[in-house]
């Protein structure tokens, strides 16, 4: 069970400002079923320009919950240039903290004000939506974002960015990228040791070349696979070519000739031989797989 | 109603071992008579699990957990089988075959998981295409512990067994709840944990048939015929000895009160929450589980609500376990996202009351309710 302080508890049992204000003068929607957690947040000015009236509604846990209900709390009787300064720490600080996991629940909060405090600045117009490259496609994180939490939360390590923006948490496929945004900013050693760094030699024996290909879809593509319900399998290697099957809902999937070479082949590139191409298996995409019962 | 996480030990199973942890600490391996009494109590416990199983007691091994049972089947089996290199799983098993899996997968070996329909049914067909000369061992539980879905394990095991390979089942769900007879079944390897069935927490068993080849995953000492080294955890086994043997006489209780309380709870929910649904096949489903997703709302939150009046529950949303994906198996079964990350799995056992019930059924439209006024999806 999370270790949550009691002040989490009480906005959690009690929450404070939740609704939606009808005529808000700015609203920031961020988040999706999908992910987990979602927030809407409103907010209403008064006549010398400072929030008169916040408030909240949420999908999501109970740190989510509270750290949506508590900035409302917080942000009452500032101007927007204040409003504006509020961190995610800010929120963690006002509840009395928030266990590591969970940090991503404050950066929701601070992003749906940032996106409401846009949204009346572009005078009602929806937020121009996100910024960046998608780098965390289970989560659609760009690197915008994740450079952000990084910057405003001198993170150092993977595993806390995924804690405060959730990039990372899903299939995985993206931490060397997550790794390589980090060591930019730190800059501190050139990235060029890294572990995630592929691991390609310099002269590429036929035995070494198999066994980096079955590394590789072990590694970097099957787990990606899985996540949507798919496998792939290793059937053959001649010369360059690299023979695989797809099964489960890949073997289904009218996106696998993208797969194939968007994923898999592109992968087997980066990490094993610039030479390399991917064919399907003729013998197995042959058979029926339409195995799937409703 | 969490009783698929942990069970209460029974209080008969608490008065059997109790000597055990106190002045009888004999080791059961000593050839002085205050060990030896030991032995005889554990030989004991070793028959009434082989009742329970309705196997002989030479194929009982105790382990410490289901999680140990699960690795040292699987690891055990590809060790006496050098030149095989295939796994054939489910994508819904534990963590405790998932995970040894896929480590296995980085050393070398191939992991093919079979998927499940929307029902959480396995596909039986895709089983028996992908089994093949290279296979090592196939393992499929024998009832999830989320949704409580039953697979077809008798089929499943007589199919593997035409093909030549060794077959194991995770039954940790469902030894207890559903009766077993290993002396007219296919299954050569079956994993039990005690806590699961009433016993306390530290004991599991493997069971395994007669001729079946398996290398040790614990080396040390002679214990448990040579197939599990380390003093045994004799308080532990006697506890589930009692446990099994009561397991036998309650089986009928579990399947006909047990499960009259899970129908009452289910139609209670679905009669009086909006926009919920139950999880998993219903006709092929154990006796105590319910497993039922709301809409618009998250489970953690649910479960805190609940707590707040003394409700234990579980969930599959991605917030109550620190990942951020919610369960696997509500995802392979095809959940969607929204409805997975509310889902709530209510297990019951013996101990629980129809009052007990009552009370979760009145309390739950509330706890809905409150969460949804707070969730930005449903409009006011």
């Amino acid at each position: 069970m999370w270790d949550y302080t009691d002040k989490v508890m009480d906005y959690f049992f009690k929450p404070r400002n939740v609704g939606y204000i009808d005529d808000a003068d700015g609203v920031g929607e961020v988040g999706s079923l999908a992910c987990g957690d979602a927030l809407t947040l409103t907010f209403k000015l008064d006549d010398n320009g400072r929030i008169e009236e916040a408030k909240f509604k949420t999908f999501g846990c109970a740190s989510a919950i509270a750290s949506s209900s508590v900035l409302t709390e917080m942000i009452k009787g500032m101007t927007l240039e204040e409003a504006g300064k509020v961190s995610n720490q800010d929120i963690v600080r006002e509840l009395g903290g928030l266990p590591e996991q969970k940090m991503h629940c404050s950066v929701m909060g601070h992003d749906a004000l940032k996106a409401a405090i846009a949204n009346y600045r572009s005078k009602g117009e929806r937020s121009p939506g996100k910024t960046g490259r998608v780098v965390c496609t289970c989560f659609g994180v760009t690197d915008e974002e994740i450079k952000e939490v990084i910057r405003s939360n001198s993170l150092t390590t993977v595993e806390q960015v995924t804690n405060y923006c959730k990039a990372g948490g899903g299939c995985g496929g993206c931490h060397g990228q997550i790794q390589t945004l980090i060591d930019q900013i730190h800059s501190t050693k050139e990235s060029t040791e890294h572990i995630t760094e592929s691991p390609k030699p310099v002269r590429l024996t036929n035995i070494k070349k198999i066994e980096l290909i079955k590394q590789t879809i072990n590694e970097q593509i099957r787990p990606a696979l899985r996540a949507d319900g798919g496998d792939i399998e290793l059937i053959d290697v001649e010369g360059n070519k690299v023979i695989v099957a797809f099964r489960g809902m890949c073997a289904q999937c009218r996106l696998a000739e993208f797969t194939m070479k968007e994923v898999v082949e592109a992968r087997l590139r980066e990490f094993v031989s610039e030479e390399l191409f991917v064919e399907e298996d003729k013998d197995s995409a042959r058979q029926p797989h339409n195995h799937r019962t409703v | 109603m969490d009783n698929n996480a942990t069970t209460k030990v029974a209080d008969e199973v608490i008065e059997e071992m109790t000597p055990y942890l106190g002045e009888l600490y004999g080791n059961p391996s000593s050839m002085h008579s205050f060990g030896g009494q030991v032995s005889s109590k554990l030989r004991q416990a070793r028959q009434s699990v082989a009742a329970l199983l309705g196997c002989e007691s030479d194929e009982i091994v105790f382990t410490s957990c289901g999680t140990e049972s699960d690795n040292t089947a699987i690891r055990g089996v590809l060790a006496t089988n050098p030149d095989k290199g295939r796994i054939i799983t489910t994508r819904v098993e534990h963590p405790a075959v998932l995970g040894p899996c896929r480590e296995l997968e980085h050393h070398g070996y191939t992991i093919v998981e079979i998927g499940v329909d929307k029902q959480g049914r396995l596909d039986i067909e895709q089983l028996r295409d992908r089994i093949d000369e290279d296979t090592a061992i196939v393992s499929v539980m024998y009832a999830n512990n989320e949704t409580g879905v039953i697979f077809p394990i008798e089929q499943i095991a007589a199919i593997v067994k035409s093909k030549g390979v060794t077959f194991h089942t995770d039954a940790v769900q469902a030894v207890g709840k559903i009766p077993l007879n290993m002396a007219k079944s296919n299954i050569d390897l079956l994993s039990i944990s005690g806590h699961k069935l009433h016993a306390p927490k530290g004991v599991g068993v493997l069971y395994v048939r007669r001729g079946t080849r398996l290398a040790p995953f614990m080396l040390g000492g002679h214990q448990e015929s040579g197939k599990r080294g380390g003093t045994e955890n004799v308080p532990g086994i006697i506890a589930l000895g009692k446990a099994c043997e009561l397991a036998g006489k309650k089986i009928e209780e579990e399947n006909m009160r047990v499960k009259q309380l899970r129908d009452r709870l289910q139609e209670a929910i679905l009669a009086s929450c909006p926009d919920c649904m139950v999880n998993g096949d219903q006709q092929h489903r154990l006796p105590n589980t319910l497993n039922v997703s709301f809409e618009y709302i998250e489970g953690e939150a649910i479960l805190l609500l609940l707590n707040k009046f003394g409700i234990c529950a579980s969930s599959g949303s991605a917030c109550t376990s620190g990942s951020l994906e919610p369960s696997h198996v509500l995802r392979a079964m095809g959940v969607p996202f929204t409805a997975a990350h509310g889902s709530i799995r209510f297990s019951l056992s013996r101990y629980n009351t129809e009052a007990e019930v009552d009370f979760v059924a009145e309390k739950m439209p509330e706890i809905v309710q409150k969460l949804r006024d707070l969730s930005p999806f449903i409009k006011a």
